[in-house]
């Protein structure tokens, strides 16, 4: 074990980068402000390198814990530590932000250093998410977190951006408000604790426990997004510039996910099992009536991001089924769903800084122009649809395999959406990319270039290697998810 | 006949008379100095004020010392929060001069010599402990704001402020007023430690008791500012000239905390189940309707002076809760959180309306939401200041507004109130929205000015060191919250 404080690296690195952006001042600096970007997120990135190859496999207990006083008057911790459920997010999340300086790299001119900035801020936050095992700390990181991004749409999105940031803003703020009275309820509960850890501990009768339920399920629901309350996504998405799409996809979905591991379902077990069929339900409308709302978009960036909902409908039903399978392939698919997700928006976004549009029917051919990015498209939506040897596949099938186990017809039901997931991708797809040239807009396009080749060349990288060996993915979550389905099959009545 | 005649002890109340004679002189001094040579009274001033904090210290025991026959107490919470004070009207000085420079009627020693005979008023207030001394403090505040607000005479809206000031203000000294006699009327005393051992022993007509506290609260409720005691806030706010806003919305809520904790803790806590009430009341009103009015104004210190509204009924949440069942176990939690609360606020606050000053010249009043469109363009270090603070006072975190609202909703659930702590967060929720709102016109909107920015440089390093403290005292609380315990530990309920 390492005797830096790799987490504090991990979360501070791309915050001081960020303010260093800043300071590189106006748009003449441009250039600066860009590269100095591109070595705080690839330092951020290689400092959580260490986590993973020397992280212990075995163990269940949290690893590379730093901890000291914060707020004394509150007993308030600076409290990090990751275990297996934690530790690759926050791997993905420093690998996206490099992904995602590099994927603004020429396409933004107005405000460089500001809008690399907010992302380097933004990834720190989320890291600091991942890793906090103090209540307090986990909720500044968590609302904190909505600032840049708030930024970030409302001023590099587009036309009706300002509708969408504050969607997102007060959407994402009300559902966290509740969880914030949630934790005050439980540092009351626990005699003056705010410790993540030592709440998984403590006995709670049904009805608080249920209480408590319900309002992290509204803060992490309308995180995830869940259906009924999923609405913001789309609209995020569409407004959001092509990087904060991508960061919204690939990190800031799991942030909901990741809170129903560490808050949910360990310290109100019994709520879980008692409200599990009501979250399942959710989770597979989510899967299939969202399954089909995708295959009706015109618009590409919409399509992805009800797609994104779907899979997130896949994640949460990994999880309630309270088996390994489910929670380790839910897990599986977070990560892909990180790579995928990630590089379908990039390369929607390729198109859209070539010909200004993401309505499906202004294209059809692009196979003609552009054949090295078609090759990596199909790729990408290949493993969007679940195909085997992609990262898609692995968690789904595993998702798919637990519920075989649960419940038949649930498992026939989620099974389903392997279809629908191939109807409308591999539809958009074909009428995007295949067919005779469009129009004189596919005409003119031009391949894509070394870096977009490059960005598209790691995330697809990422991808193969999780479809074709998931090995060491899932060998790092096998303890902690042991841990986790130990700590919820008891109950904590008293 | 002067036999009996003691001379008081003078050094509690030092820095009171070092300003009392400090003032005088500055009147006289002022008649002699041309108008080219202000500036001596505004160095004067400014190191009177610096004099007192000095004194302040000097003189600090830690211990409750009583003088001028226990009519004014020096203990630990007067000392804190006349710190506080001091350095807040140093501050808002410094944001006033250039403002009060650029409008003839202003530009008079009168402006400093009523600033520093109303900081005088506050003091007293905050030191008080006999109703004489209460109202003697409050009536040389309020004529000196009276005074202040009318200063710009040719300005029609100021002077119609100052009237509706003056009448609405001098109505709530009759009810207070009304309402202590009533109670000396029950306890035969106006001292207020003495009224506070006399109910504890239970000889006293309730009734009376009870009908002055009424009249009392009431009061209270009109220097506070909160709903239905509000109707002067909006239009003074708007009406007085920007520099007298910035005074009025800040250390006077620092002196009404004082005497709230005076009157109601010290002196009338065997009633706690009465006035809490009446509290419960005035606050979840305050909540509801200054943020829900805040939202319809388009004019920035409209908007303030409802967001005041909503802050100082938030503040008043922590001064419900202390007793629970007539159990004062957490009377300190309670109050010290309020008084964390009051002292956020006022940093905030006057980082708010100094930037209006930042924005405003010579000839233009840049009180308009929309005057602070773009100004992300025109200043981006002015704008990260102002978002800074509208982020605080929305409460998100890491700045100092989150925890304010953190550790008066600890406070409220720690007393059982369930109910109101969740009334708390969906109102703030409401409230986050016009805040952000100004973040939006910063961020998102082009500007419809593009004047550069002509404040002098001491303003602009005061307002970026006002913005930065409520960043950094959002990332580090706990010196203020334990300060705010101690203050409360030491003197209320000692």
């Amino acid at each position: 074990m390492s005797s830096y404080p790799l987490l504090s690296l991990a979360i501070w690195i791309p915050i001081v980068a960020g303010l260093l952006v800043l300071a590189t001042g106006a748009d003449r600096n441009a250039p600066l402000a860009r590269w100095l970007s591109l070595v705080g997120a690839a330092i951020g990135f290689l400092v959580t390198i260490p986590l993973w190859t020397g992280f212990d496999s075995g163990s269940a207990a949290m690893q590379f814990v730093e901890l000291a006083p914060w707020i004394v008057r509150f007993n308030v911790n600076y409290h990090l530590g990751v275990d297996g459920i934690s530790m690759l997010f926050v791997l993905l999340n420093s690998f996206i932000t490099v992904i995602v300086v590099l994927a603004g790299w020429e396409v933004i001119k107005d405000k460089v250093a500001q809008y690399n900035a907010a992302f380097l801020i933004m990834s720190g936050l989320m890291n600091g998410i991942f890793t906090a095992l103090d209540g307090v700390l986990f909720y500044t990181f968590f609302e904190a977190s909505l600032i840049p991004l708030y930024i970030i749409i409302g001023v590099w999105g587009g036309p009706n951006r300002v509708y969408a940031a504050f969607k997102f803003f007060l959407y994402t703020l009300a559902g966290s408000l509740l969880f914030l009275v949630a934790l005050i309820y439980l540092y009351v509960h626990s005699g003056g604790s705010f410790s993540i850890l030592e709440w998984q501990q403590l006995p709670i009768p049904l009805a608080s426990q249920t209480w408590l339920f319900l309002a992290f399920l509204v803060a992490f629901a309308v995180k995830v997004p869940m259906w009924p309350v999923h609405t913001w996504l789309p609209d995020a998405h569409v407004e959001a510039p092509t990087g904060g799409s991508i960061v919204l996809a690939a990190i800031a979905l799991k942030l909901g996910a990741y809170g129903f591991l560490r808050f949910s379902l360990p310290i109100a077990p019994d709520a879980s099992h008692e409200l599990s069929g009501f979250v399942i339900a959710l989770a597979l409308i989510a899967v299939v009536y969202i399954g089909f709302v995708a295959l009706v978009q015109s618009d590409m960036k919409k399509l992805v991001a009800y797609s994104s909902i779907a899979h997130m409908g896949f994640v949460i039903l990994g999880f309630f089924m309270f088996s390994a399978i489910g929670v380790e392939g839910a897990l599986v698919q977070m990560v892909s769903h990180g790579f995928v997700s990630g590089a379908m928006f990039f390369c929607i976004g390729v198109m859209y800084d070539r010909v200004h549009s993401r309505q499906i029917a202004d294209y059809g051919g692009v196979v003609n122009t552009m054949p090295k990015f078609a090759a990596l498209f199909m790729l990408f939506s290949m493993a969007n649809s679940g195909l085997p040897a992609t990262s898609g596949f692995v968690g789904e099938f595993m998702v798919i395999l637990g519920a075989v186990k649960f419940n038949f017809w649930v498992a026939f039901a989620v099974a389903t959406s392997m279809i629908i997931g191939a109807a409308y991708n591999l539809w958009m797809y074909k009428r995007v990319v295949f067919g005779a040239v469009a129009n004189h807009h596919v005409a003119e396009l031009t391949d894509i270039n070394k870096r977009e080749f490059l960005i598209l060349a790691l995330l697809a990288a990422g991808t193969l290697w999780m479809g074709l060996y998931p090995q060491p993915f899932t060998e790092v979550m096998h303890a902690s998810v042991n841990e986790l389905l130990h700590h919820v099959a008891n109950s904590k009545i008293q | 006949m002067f036999d009996n005649f003691v001379v008081p002890d003078l050094l509690p109340a030092a820095p009171e008379l070092f300003l009392a004679a400090m003032a005088a002189v500055i009147l006289l001094a002022d008649v002699f100095i041309k108008d080219s040579r202000r500036t001596v009274v505004f160095a004067l001033t400014q190191l009177t004020l610096l004099g007192c904090l000095v004194i302040q210290f000097v003189t600090m025991t830690g211990e409750v010392t009583f003088t001028f026959s226990n009519m004014f107490v020096d203990d630990l919470m007067a000392d804190l929060l006349k710190a506080v004070l001091y350095m807040t009207v140093f501050v808002v000085l410094f944001y006033s001069r250039g403002y009060v420079l650029d409008r003839e009627p202003m530009a008079k020693g009168e402006f400093y010599v009523l600033t520093l005979f109303a900081t005088l008023g506050m003091m007293v207030m905050i030191s008080a402990n006999h109703f004489l001394t209460i109202y003697l403090g409050l009536e040389l505040l309020s004529l000196s704001l009276y005074a202040m607000v009318a200063m710009n005479r040719d300005s029609v809206a100021s002077t119609e402020a100052a009237m509706k000031y003056f009448v609405l203000g001098a109505l709530a000294s009759g009810l207070l007023l009304y309402g202590m006699s009533m109670i000396y009327g029950a306890t035969g005393t106006l001292e207020i430690t003495g009224i506070g051992q006399l109910l504890m022993t239970g000889q006293a007509n309730k009734t009376v008791l009870v009908f002055g506290l009424v009249f009392l609260v009431a009061g209270l409720a009109f220097k506070l500012g909160v709903v239905p005691f509000h109707m002067w806030i909006p239009d003074v706010y708007h009406g007085a000239p920007t520099a007298v806003t910035l005074f009025i919305g800040s250390a006077p809520k620092l002196a009404a905390f004082a005497v709230t904790m005076r009157l109601l803790v010290t002196g009338l806590i065997t009633l706690s189940q009465d006035w809490q009430v009446m509290l419960i009341i005035l606050s979840v009103l305050s909540m509801a309707i200054g943020n829900l009015a805040a939202i319809a104004q388009t004019n920035i210190k409209r908007m303030l002076a409802y967001s005041a509204i909503s802050h100082m009924g938030f503040m008043l949440l922590g001064v419900t809760t202390g007793v629970v069942g007539g159990d004062a176990r957490m009377a300190l939690n309670a109050y010290s959180s309020a008084m964390f609360y009051v002292v956020s606020y006022v940093l905030m606050t006057a980082g708010s309306f100094g930037m209006i000053l930042l924005l405003s010249r010579a000839g233009f009043e840049a009180d308009n939401l929309d005057d602070f469109k773009g100004l992300n363009k025109r200043s981006p270090w002015f704008a990260g200041m102002m978002m800074i603070m509208m982020f605080s006072m929305a409460g998100i975190p890491f700045f100092i507004g989150f925890f304010a609202k953190f550790a008066v909703l600890q406070a409220v659930v720690a007393a059982g109130y369930m109910w109101l702590a969740i009334a708390a967060v969906i109102f703030s929720l409401i409230g986050a929205f016009y805040y952000l709102r100004v973040v939006k016109l910063m961020y998102f909107d082009q500007p419809a000015d593009e004047t550069p920015l002509v404040a002098p440089l001491d303003m602009r390093v005061l307002l970026s060191a006002n913005g930065l403290a409520v960043a950094v005292l959002g990332m580090f609380p706990d010196i203020l919250m334990i300060g705010c315990v101690l203050a409360i530990r030491h003197s209320v309920i000692a």
